[in-house]
């Protein structure tokens, strides 16, 4: 009986482990990379017990608590537990991304796309492919665990010694175990990869929400998750084993859930049922405007949230921050004083401009998706009918303008309103608004340089992301670096006036949007021009 | 009247002539079928003719407008079906169908729902679980229950089984009696040889041969398939006769019009057991003008 469902395992294993012999040491490394560098630069960043405790004392408010996670050792707050606190959370989230990604991989994917199908009419058995999978992201995370763990104690340093720093690791793999089993049994319960998908990252993030709401509430409702159970080992502080090794066990029970369902069902088959489609379109799919937004409609509201939430993020710390100034030295190399504005806002632009950089990208990404569809040869089918060519591609500019607009302000009021709620002698919201929206110009000309991509040089329109990381690198960076002024000049986002510090510029301002209209323009007559294809 | 014309149309691709120097003309109520291999050029100009490509030179109109600058225009009064269907994967079929029929302009929900019924489609699923026959189906349904003067079809049955050929060419012949013009691109031959009036062979961008089916087969003659008492040992070398193949006992040979007469008159003296004989099928022609060249694509 066993042979007949376990047949095969170990030699899917293997294959599994071929065909991802470039990914799945990618993401181990990234994760150890990431972690071991993140606890050196805390070191260098805060030189002293007395800057980690200026630091703690930002840390003391419900919002970051809900962010990271209740802070055990603040009294304390040593390199170990500054570490455990801040990025322990954070980075278990993502190593449980790591494994729903690939387990849907294997699983649901490989179904969908017929390879199941091939491997279980070689004599293999039934439950061999989840089982296969399940083993290879077992030993996956268990390699990260022991990776993350020894890197970190080998840093040597005091407060992160061999057991604290095991546990660290051991918290992250356990995460990314139980993961990977909640993911296979999601993988039984969806009828497609894309649903599957859907309802694992949908119960990871639940998962932290519920944590969140737990540990700014009540410990029982943390109880719930299991990243409040990870949080809970008190990494560096306390050292508690038995909530990672509880996981551990969850993770094997759910994964023999999975397999049990996957025994009782057919092949293709899920046990949620499938919601029939819409027979007809409704009304407002039938244009090209409706359709350019339904195909991003889901993106554009996750980009949305997510920028208020970045915003909010931002906010949240704007009232300790004049004290963690004071404490932090290379800050204050960040941020020359400026008389009559305090330390928040002259920390205002700086922020903006990173905010305003990370919400261009849902920006061009919803003016590029027009070239996505045109290299994927649905375009055709859209001028193929009485759709001009300004028509089809004012349509996406729209859209692109929208999130240019939509965008930028949930970030500005994000960071005023939470900013607002947190701080003792309050923010000014409508400042922080227009501090965001002085960015706009900037972004209008990032979409200008785009849309003449697309019209005249459709091939290089990936050169706009190279353009923006720049554009990062020069503003964010360049203060630090000491670059000269004119190096932020090579970017849109270096003619923008610095609100509160500088008055908005109404002159620098148009011109801006001059140039900016000025290359859509020539984009257009750039698209109306060019053959249409790949 | 003529409904599509082109004339020296030609499309480079750098060095590389996609189109070269392409005739064909449509008329009212034709059905024209346009045949050659993979990358032979076909999509291309069916590209060029929808305006999506820009022609490098020469004149190709539709209702007797420019196919460049009228584009809106005349894709108002034009169906089409390309060759390789990408849909939108979230998008249920009955979505993407209703979404064509409003791009184009106009409504008929009779026919949409008619055609599903003969099509044998199911519009309530996603797209991304539609096979390349399903999905070549939505298109086609998209574009027959259009009322368009001009049906433009890049290989349409690829990936559909025979009944659903069969459905499609009913749907064909019905637009052809409703005075409509359909441009049927193909490389399975015994569907153009069952619909279209007229052919154009096209081979590495040029046309190599074009007309009625009647007039092609008059270039070529008249296969026959004889038996006789006797051998006949130098039946090679009378002329008008080529490609002289051995058979269950009988000799199939092909004869040039011209020459039937002359070549009867020879075989009979040989005693004729059985004779058989058939106008040659469009594969036949088909391969005559690629066999021996070796290049241009297989089909």
């Amino acid at each position: 009986m066993t042979n007949q469902l376990f047949s095969g395992t170990g030699s899917l294993s293997r294959f599994i482990l071929r065909r991802d012999r470039i990914r799945i040491p990618i993401w181990i490394l990234s994760f150890v990379f990431a972690t071991v560098a993140t606890a050196v630069a805390f070191i260098r960043l805060y030189e002293n017990a007395q800057e980690r405790q200026a630091i703690a004392s930002t840390m003391e408010n419900p919002a970051m608590t809900a962010m990271v996670g209740p802070g055990y050792g603040l009294a304390n707050y040593t390199s170990g537990a500054m570490m455990a606190h801040q990025m322990l959370l954070m980075t278990a989230v993502v190593v449980g991304l790591m494994s729903v990604l690939l387990v849907i991989r294997h699983t649901r994917t490989d179904e969908e796309e017929g390879r199941i199908e091939m491997v279980r009419s070689l004599p293999v058995g039934r439950l061999s492919n989840v089982a296969a999978t399940l083993l290879v992201l077992f030993l996956v995370n268990i390699v990260l665990a022991i990776l993350t763990g020894v890197g970190l104690y080998a840093l040597n340093i005091e407060s992160m010694e061999l057991e604290g720093s095991l546990l660290y690791g051991a918290a992250l793999g356990a995460t990314g175990m139980i993961f990977a089993s909640l993911t296979a049994v999601c993988a039984q319960l969806s009828h497609n990869a894309r649903s599957a998908m859907g309802l694992s990252i949908g119960l990871l993030l639940l998962a932290y929400i519920v944590r969140a709401i737990g540990d700014v509430g009540s410990e029982a409702v943390a109880w719930l998750s299991p990243l409040g159970w990870i949080v809970r080992s008190e990494v560096y502080v306390n050292n508690i084993w038995w909530p990672v090794l509880m996981t551990v066990g969850a993770a094997i029970i759910l994964g023999g859930l999975a397999m049990y369902l996957n025994s009782i069902r057919d092949l293709g088959a899920g046990f949620l049922p499938a919601r029939a489609g819409k027979i007809h379109a409704s009304p407002l799919l039938l244009s090209p405007f409706g359709l350019a937004f339904r195909l991003q409609r889901t993106g554009f509201i996750a980009w949305a949230i997510s920028m208020y939430v970045l915003g909010a993020s931002y906010g949240s710390v704007m009232g300790d921050m004049e004290s963690f100034f004071a404490d932090v030295d290379l800050m204050q190399d960040l941020l020359v004083p400026m008389e009559g504005f305090s330390l928040v806002e002259q920390f205002v632009p700086t922020l903006m401009a990173v905010m305003t950089i990370i919400a261009t990208i849902p920006v061009l990404m919803a003016i590029l998706k027009v070239r996505g569809e045109e290299k994927n040869d649905r375009i055709e089918h859209v001028l193929g009918r009485a759709v001009s060519r300004n028509r089809l591609l004012g349509s996406y500019l729209l859209i692109s303008l929208i999130a240019s607009f939509v965008m930028i302000s949930l970030a500005g009021l994000g960071l005023g309103t939470v900013a607002d709620a947190v701080m003792d002698e309050g923010f000014d919201v409508g400042m922080a608004y227009q501090a965001a929206l002085a960015y706009l110009p900037a972004v209008w000309a990032m979409i200008g340089v785009t849309v003449l991509l697309i019209g005249w040089l459709p091939r290089l329109t990936g050169f706009i992301w190279l353009y923006l990381s720049f554009s990062f690198f020069v503003i964010y960076l360049g203060s630090l670096f000491q670059l000269p002024e004119w190096g932020e000049k090579t970017t849109p986002f270096g003619y923008v006036s610095a609100i509160p510090l500088e008055q908005f510029d109404w002159l620098q301002a148009t011109v801006l949007t001059a140039v900016a209209i000025l290359l859509i323009v020539i984009g257009f007559v750039g698209y109306n021009k060019r053959d249409i294809g790949k | 009247m003529t409904i599509l014309k082109t004339t020296g149309l030609t499309k480079k691709f750098g060095d590389f002539a996609a189109l070269d120097g392409v005739d064909i003309e449509v008329g009212k109520g034709e059905v024209y079928g346009f045949i050659g291999p993979n990358g032979a050029g076909k999509s291309t100009a069916i590209r060029v003719l929808l305006g999506i490509l820009k022609a490098t030179e020469g004149q190709a109109t539709i209702f007797g407008k420019d196919v460049w600058k009228d584009a809106v225009d005349i894709h108002k009064r034009v169906a089409y079906v390309p060759g390789d269907v990408n849909l939108w994967p979230n998008l249920t079929g009955g979505e993407v169908i209703d979404l064509f029929i409003k791009l184009r302009g106009g409504n008929n929900k009779s026919r949409r729902e008619e055609l599903i019924r003969r099509f044998d489609l199911d519009p309530s699923k996603k797209c991304r679980t539609y096979s390349k026959g399903n999905r070549q189906k939505v298109a086609l349904v998209a574009a027959l229950s259009s009322d368009a003067n001009l049906y433009i079809l890049d290989e349409p049955t690829s990936g559909l089984d025979p009944l659903m050929e069969r459905v499609f060419q009913e749907c064909v012949r019905e637009a052809k009696a409703e005075g409509k013009s359909i441009l049927l691109s193909s490389h399975i031959l015994s569907e153009v040889e069952q619909l279209c009036d007229k052919v154009a062979i096209i081979r590495q961008g040029k046309i190599i041969e074009k007309g009625t089916l009647k007039e092609l087969r008059h270039l070529t003659g008249t296969m026959l398939l004889v038996e006789t008492k006797e051998p006949m040992p130098n039946l090679a070398e009378v002329k008008g006769v080529q490609g002289i193949e051995q058979r269950d006992g009988a000799l199939s040979f092909q004869v040039d019009q011209e020459e039937l007469d002359h070549v009867v008159r020879y075989v009979s003296g040989f005693g004729i057991i059985r004779m058989e004989s058939a106008p040659p099928t469009l594969e036949e022609l088909f391969m005559r003008h690629y066999e021996g060249i070796g290049t241009g694509g297989a089909l």
